[in-house]
C-alpha cells in the first residue's frame, strides 16, 4: 500500500527570476536568474545535482522542444534531463518528476525548473497555438478567458448569485492581488487598483473584464530538492518538506457526460481530497495557512476556493468580501499577488507559487510576510479548460507538522 | 409524369437596408439613390452557398416522409468551391453521401432553372427522388448596382414521380450566347453590359418565343397562365414581357425586390417557392430562368398542396435582423481590407486526411451511443464515457444534427479571433442527451443566458485564406431564429 510523498522530500533550495515583460532576456536567461539564486539558496554545486526536469508550455515560441535547453543553459554535466508539459500545472509537474525521483532514492538531489517567455508574441495575451489536428474541427473557437468565463455562468445559475454580486467579489479578489504585488520587488504588476476601475474596466470575454484576467508574463522559477537527511547534512535547520502532490486529469465526464453542472472543477475536488488525505490534512479550512491558487482569472479563485473546501459550496462569495482571504485575513490567498500580479510564465507558475510558499514558511517573505509564520500551504494549478482540465495540488510546509 | 413534392426556401436572417448603403456610395456614385429603397438578404459571415443549401435541404426534407433522396443537384455561381464537389458537402452534411449521384449545376444565371429540369429528366429515367439546391452568396463590388440589388439565399425542390404539390406540365429550353454579363475564371467579379440592350435585345427578345412554345406543348393560352415568374432586377421588364407574350399585368409575380434581392441562380425557384405558399390547385405557374439562354417551365398546381403547403418564404422573410452596418457588411463579404489582428494570422491549414478520416463526425455532426448503456455523447470513441459503463467498442453512430439542446455555460469573448466579435460559445446539453461546448451563430449580443433553447446549423468554422480550404462544422443557434421546423 502506497505511503504518499508525506516528508519524504525537503526542499534545499528555491529561487525565482523577476517576472514581467522581460524584452532584455531570453529565456535562457531567465532560467539562469532563478537558478542561480535556487543554487545559492541550497548551498550545492551544480555537480551535486543529478536530475532535472525543465517545464514550459509554449516551447515553439522560445527555447524549443527537449531537456536540451535546459542542460545547455545551466551546463548541467550530462544528467537526466526531461521535458515537461500539462498545460499551466507544467511547473507542479516538474517538481512533482525532481520529488518522485528523490522519494524513490534514485537520486539525492534534483532539480526543477520551468521556464516561460510570453512576451515574443506581437500581441497580448496567450499565444495563439494548434489545438490538434481533429481538435481544431470541432472545438468551439475558445480563448483562454472564454474558456473560464463559461464557469461564471454556470455558477451564477447554480447558486442564483446575482450578476453584479458575482463581479464585485471578482473584483475584490482582482484589487486583493494587486494589492498583496504591491509589495512584490518581483512581481510583474505592482500598482494598485481600486474596485471602481475593476469594474469599470473593457470586457474581455463576458462576464471578464480586463483586470479579471491575469498577467502574461516571462519568467522562471526553481527548486532544489532532495530528502530531508541530506538537507540536514548540508546544515538546513528549518526544513520545508512536502506533504503531498496529487494530480487529475479529466476523462471527458465533464465535457461529453451530463452528470457535470458547470459550475466547478471536477479535478480540483478530486484532487484536493487526494491531497488532504495523503498530507493528513482533516479540516482544511483551519490546517491550511496559506494558499495560492491558480488565478488565472478572477472567476477561477473564487470556485477553487470551494473545491479546496476552504469555503462552503456556495459560499466563497461572501467569504471574500468578508475578506478571509485577504493579506490580513484569516487564510490568504496570493500573498503574493498571484498569477493575477506576480505573473503567469506558464511553465514557471506553479514553481513560483511553491516559491512564495517556501519563504512563508522560513519567514523570509519580506513586506509581505505573514506575522506568524505559517505551518502549512497550498499551491493548486489548473490547466486547460473548465470542461477538460489537468488539475494539480502540492501541500507543503513545515517539515514534520 | 413527375411532380415537385416540397419545396423550401432559407433567406438569411440578416438585412441590410439599402438606404443604407446608397448613403455610404452617394459621395461617389450619387445616381444609385434610386435603388435606396427596401432591404437584401444577407448571409452571416459564417454562410456561403454550401450552408445555405444544407439548412434549406434539412427543412425540406426534415417534413418528407419516405426514402432519401437518390440525386443532390447543387446550382449555384457563388458556390465555394471551383473544384471539389460543393453538393457532395452538402450530401455529407445530411447525411446522404453514399449511393447518390450528386452534380454541381453553375456558370449561369440559368442553373437553377436548368438543374430544376435536369432533376425532371433524372426523377422519370431512374424513378427516384431528386432533390434541387439552388443558392448564391452574391459577391459584388463595393457602391456596384449589382451590390444594392441582389440578395443572399437557397431554395431547395424535390422532384419525385407523381403529381406531388405542382407538376411539371410542358417545359422548352433554348440556348444563345447572349453575354449581358460575365465573369472569367480566377475573377472575383461579374462584369455587366448596358442595362437599355439586356431588355431589348435579351429579355424582351429571347424570352417571348419560348414562353409561346411552351404554351403550345401545354396546349393552353397565355390567359392560362396565373402566375408569372421571372427573375429580373430591371424595372418592369417581366411587364414587358408578360404583355408581349400576352400575359396579363395582374398574373405578374414580384421579384421579392424590396425585401430579399436578386438572389442569382436560385431566384427563379425563390420564387416559385413563394407562389406555392399561396397558389390553388389548378392554377398555373410559368417559371423562366434567363442566362445565356432561357428555360421555361409550366407547372400545374395540384390537390396535394392543401396538404403540404410551404411557408418557409413568409417564415424566413419574417425571421429578419437588421444588419445596421454598411462595414460589418463589407467585412463580413471580404471587401474591404480590414485589420483583422495578430490573433488571426494563425495557420488554418486542414489536414485533409484528418478530415476525410472523420467525416462523419465532422460534416454529418455524428456522435456514439453506447448500446450497453445508452448513453449518448459526442465524439464516438473506443470507451464509452459514462463512469458507470465504460464499455469498449459498444458505440453505434448517433447523429447530433436534428437535437435540440439548452445552453448550460457561455460566454462572449472579445478576445478569439473572430470575424464578427464578440465569438459566443458555451457548452450545449441536448434534450436527447449528450453535450457538446460548440461555437453559437446567429445570437445576439446581450440575449444569450444559461437555459436559452438551441439547435444545430451547419456553418463555416473557419476560412484557410493562405489556401483558401473553407473549413466547416456545426454551431448551436436559438431556435427561434431558425425557420419554423
Amino acid at each position: 500500500m502506497a505511503t504518499g510523498i508525506r516528508d519524504k522530500v525537503a526542499i534545499l533550495g528555491m529561487g525565482c527570476s523577476k517576472f514581467g515583460e522581460r524584452w532584455e532576456s531570453n529565456a535562457e536567461d531567465l532560467m539562469v536568474e532563478a537558478y542561480t539564486e535556487a543554487l545559492s539558496d541550497a548551498g550545492i554545486e551544480t555537480k551535486q545535482i543529478e536530475a532535472a526536469w525543465l517545464s514550459t508550455a509554449f516551447e515553439d515560441i522560445h527555447v524549443g522542444k527537449s531537456g536540451v535547453p535546459l542542460a545547455m543553459a545551466l551546463r548541467l554535466p550530462y544528467i537526466p534531463v526531461t521535458r515537461v508539459e500539462n498545460f499551466c500545472a507544467s511547473g507542479s509537474e516538474a517538481l512533482r518528476g525532481a520529488t518522485y525521483a528523490v522519494a524513490s532514492g534514485a537520486c539525492d538531489i534534483a532539480l526543477a525548473l520551468g521556464v516561460e517567455k510570453l512576451k515574443d508574441t506581437g500581441y497580448g495575451g496567450l499565444p495563439q497555438r494548434s489545438r490538434g489536428a481533429l481538435n481544431s474541427m470541432y472545438w468551439a473557437n475558445v480563448s483562454a478567458p472564454g474558456n473560464f468565463a463559461q464557469i461564471a455562468s454556470a455558477y451564477r445559475a447554480k447558486h442564483g448569485v446575482g450578476k453584479e454580486d458575482l463581479k464585485r467579489a471578482m473584483a475584490h479578489i482582482s484589487v486583493k492581488s494587486h494589492d498583496n504585488a504591491s509589495l512584490n520587488p518581483k512581481a510583474h504588476l505592482r500598482n494598485k487598483v481600486t474596485e471602481d476601475q475593476v469594474l469599470n474596466a473593457p470586457m474581455v470575454s463576458e462576464p471578464l473584464g480586463l483586470f479579471d484576467c491575469c498577467g502574461v508574463s516571462d519568467g522562471a522559477a526553481c527548486a532544489i530538492v532532495t530528502t530531508p537527511e541530506i538537507a540536514r547534512s548540508l546544515g538546513k535547520k528549518d526544513l520545508v518538506s512536502i506533504k503531498a502532490m496529487q494530480l487529475s486529469v479529466s476523462n471527458g465526464t465533464e465535457a461529453q457526460h451530463n452528470s457535470w453542472d458547470g459550475s466547478y472543477f471536477m479535478t480540483a475536488r478530486i484532487a484536493a481530497g487526494r491531497a488532504y488525505a495523503e498530507a493528513g490534512v482533516k479540516r482544511p479550512r483551519d490546517e491550511i495557512s496559506l494558499v495560492e491558487a491558480h488565478d488565472c482569472f478572477s472567476i477561477t479563485e473564487l470556485v477553487t476556493m470551494e473545491d479546496l473546501q476552504l469555503s462552503p459550496e456556495g459560499g466563497a462569495v461572501r467569504d471574500i468580501m468578508d475578506g478571509f482571504y485577504d493579506r490580513d485575513g484569516k487564510l490568504p490567498c496570493q500573498i503574493d499577488g498571484g498569477l493575477k500580479c506576480f505573473g503567469h510564465p506558464i511553465g514557471a507558475s506553479g514553481l513560483r507559487m511553491t516559491y512564495e510558499l517556501y519563504l512563508q514558511l522560513l519567514g523570509r517573505a519580506g513586506a509581505r510576510q505573514r506575522a506568524k509564520n505559517p505551518v502549512r500551504g497550498l499551491v493548486h494549478n489548473l490547466g486547460g479548460f473548465p470542461n477538460q482540465n489537468v488539475c494539480s495540488i502540492t501541500i507543503l510546509g513545515q517539515h514534520g507538522a | 409524369m413527375a411532380g415537385i413534392s416540397a419545396i423550401g426556401a432559407y433567406i438569411p436572417r440578416l438585412r441590410l437596408s439599402r438606404k443604407l448603403m446608397t448613403e455610404a456610395n452617394a459621395w461617389f456614385n450619387p445616381g444609385l439613390k434610386p435603388y435606396g429603397k427596401g432591404e437584401r438578404a444577407v448571409a452571416n459571415w459564417d454562410e456561403d452557398v454550401v450552408t445555405m443549401a444544407v439548412e434549406v435541404a434539412r427543412g425540406v426534407l426534415g417534413k418528407t416522409a419516405g426514402t432519401g433522396p437518390g440525386a443532390i443537384y447543387l446550382a449555384s455561381t457563388t458556390a465555394p468551391f471551383a473544384v471539389r464537389q460543393n453538393a457532395g458537402i452538402v450530401a455529407e452534411a445530411l447525411g446522404a453521401a453514399g449511393a447518390l449521384r450528386t452534380m454541381d449545376v453553375g456558370a449561369s444565371q440559368r442553373a437553377g432553372t436548368t438543374a430544376l429540369l435536369a432533376a425532371f429528366d433524372t426523377a422519370l429515367a431512374r424513378k427516384q427522388r431528386v432533390l434541387v439546391l439552388a443558392g448564391e452568396k452574391r459577391h459584388s463590388p463595393a457602391g456596384s448596382v449589382q451590390e444594392m440589388t441582389s440578395g443572399d439565399a437557397a431554395v431547395a425542390v424535390l422532384v419525385e414521380e407523381g403529381d406531388g404539390i405542382a407538376r411539371l406540365v410542358a417545359q422548352r429550353s433554348t440556348s444563345v450566347d447572349f453575354v449581358d454579363h460575365y465573369r472569367a475564371q480566377g475573377r472575383e467579379f461579374d462584369y455587366g453590359w448596358e442595362e437599355r440592350w439586356i431588355r431589348e435585345e435579351g429579355y424582351l427578345k429571347l424570352v417571348p418565343p419560348v414562353i409561346a412554345g411552351v404554351l403550345v406543348d401545354a396546349g393552353v393560352s397565355a390567359d392560362a397562365i396565373h402566375h408569372f415568374c421571372m427573375p429580373c432586377t430591371l424595372s418592369r421588364v417581366p411587364q414587358a414581357v408578360a404583355k408581349k407574350a400576352g400575359i396579363a399585368d395582374d398574373r405578374v409575380r414580384g421579384n421579392l425586390d424590396g425585401v430579399c434581392g436578386d438572389t442569382g441562380a436560385a431566384h427563379a425557384l425563390l420564387m416559385l417557392a413563394q407562389v406555392l405558399e399561396t397558389a390553388k390547385p389548378g392554377e398555373r405557374i410559368l417559371v423562366i430562368g434567363f442566362g445565356q439562354g432561357v428555360d421555361a417551365l409550366l407547372f400545374e398546381v395540384t390537390a396535394g398542396i392543401d396538404k403540404a403547403r410551404p411557408d418557409t418564404v413568409a417564415s424566413s422573410l419574417a425571421a429578419r435582423k437588421e444588419l445596421a452596418s454598411y462595414s460589418r457588411f463589407l467585412a463580413f463579404n471580404d471587401l474591404v481590407k480590414l485589420e483583422r489582428g495578430l490573433r488571426a494570422e494563425a495557420d488554418k491549414q486542414t489536414p485533409l486526411t484528418t478530415l476525410y478520416r472523420n467525416r462523419d463526425m465532422i460534416l454529418g455532426l455524428v456522435g456514439g451511443r453506447c448500446e450497453r448503456c445508452g448513453t449518448i455523447q459526442f465524439p464516438k470513441a473506443a470507451i464509452c464515457v459514462n463512469p458507470a459503463c465504460g464499455a469498449s467498442g459498444s458505440q453505434v453512430d448517433q447523429p447530433f444534427a436534428d437535437f435540440h439542446g439548452r445552453i448550460q455555460t457561455w460566454s462572449a469573448d472579445q478576445l478569439t479571433y473572430c470575424p464578427d466579435p464578440p465569438a459566443h460559445y458555451g457548452m450545449v446539453q441536448f434534450d436527447e442527451g449528450g453535450r457538446m461546448t460548440v461555437d453559437f451563430t446567429d445570437v445576439d449580443v446581450g440575449a444569450v443566458d444559461v437555459g436559452m433553447p438551441m439547435r444545430m446549423v451547419f456553418r463555416i468554422k473557419e476560412v484557410d485564406s493562405q489556401r483558401g480550404f473553407v473549413r466547416y462544422f456545426w454551431k448551436a443557434a436559438p431556435v427561434s431564429a431558425a425557420i419554423a421546423a
